[in-house]
């Protein structure tokens, strides 16, 4: 994502990342990685339920964690593009992120 | 026919397997054409199988000078190497899917539902100021949200 961080800009994307790590873990990743884009913390995987996101026990000591899924959201807060990968090692490229996010004006 | 006393297939079909995985792990995985479906790595069990199967024929061999020794290093080192090949095809292709099913997630067309989460200094940031707040001087057009498993 960070290497694709240009093009989802000059598209007018805003990347968020999210997932149940802390904000202090989350602080040590994007300073390890050298991550400028937005990550988010949701320990207790709350907002991860609320989209139907929960992969139950499967986290370190049985904790929820998220099953990837990536969202492309417009300015009015509809979802334009989803990608629920079945597989999760399989991932979203940015050429299809960049393709959906050109349809949005 | 003679064979040499080195069973050299068999060694080199152990390398290839071990090579098989570890490449994936350090290699193939940070390129989405292999990561996605691992034919490099497929392609190095096919001809790693191919040598063990040699290998075992050699080393079953009546001619070894060891035939017993021969035939239990034999055995434990093709029983290995396959065990390991199918250990990989398992989590590849079967654990990787074992993801439960997200019917209630948010569809095209539908709102995103609002949220309030801490960002990595603490602050709580919502999905409307995401979407609204300009980055570098300009508001974006859209947000795209990743939820990843994490690093726990």
């Amino acid at each position: 994502m960070e290497k694709s961080r240009d093009s989802l800009k000059a598209a007018g994307v805003r990347p968020v990342a999210i997932s149940i790590d802390s904000p202090e873990e989350s602080r040590n990743l994007a300073q390890d990685q050298g991550y400028t884009f937005t990550i988010l913390s949701d320990p207790n995987a709350e907002i991860i339920r609320r989209y139907d996101l929960v992969h139950a026990g499967a986290g370190e000591s049985g904790k929820d964690i998220a099953r990837p899924a990536e969202f492309l959201i417009d300015s009015t807060g509809t979802v334009r593009w989803v990608n629920l990968t079945e597989n999760y090692m399989v991932r979203a490229r940015p050429e299809q992120v960049l393709d959906a996010a050109k349809s949005i004006k | 026919m003679k064979v040499g006393r080195f069973n050299w297939p068999l060694w080199v079909g152990l390398l290839l397997t071990l090579a098989g995985g570890f490449s994936f792990l350090l290699v193939f995985v940070w390129i989405p054409a292999t990561r996605d479906f691992p034919w490099a790595n497929l392609l190095i069990f096919l001809v790693a199988a191919v040598l063990l199967f040699v290998g075992i024929r050699r080393g079953f061999a009546s001619d070894r000078r060891r035939p017993t020794l021969s035939k239990i290093v034999t055995s434990l080192v093709a029983l290995f190497s396959f065990a390991f090949i199918a250990l990989f095809i398992f989590s590849v292709f079967v654990f990787s899917r074992w993801l439960p099913p997200s019917t209630g997630a948010p569809h095209v067309g539908q709102k995103a539902p609002e949220f309030t989460l801490k960002d990595t200094t603490g602050r709580d940031v919502t999905l409307t100021q995401l979407l609204s707040e300009p980055v570098d001087g300009t508001p974006p057009k859209s947000v795209l949200l990743v939820f990843y498993r994490g690093y726990w």
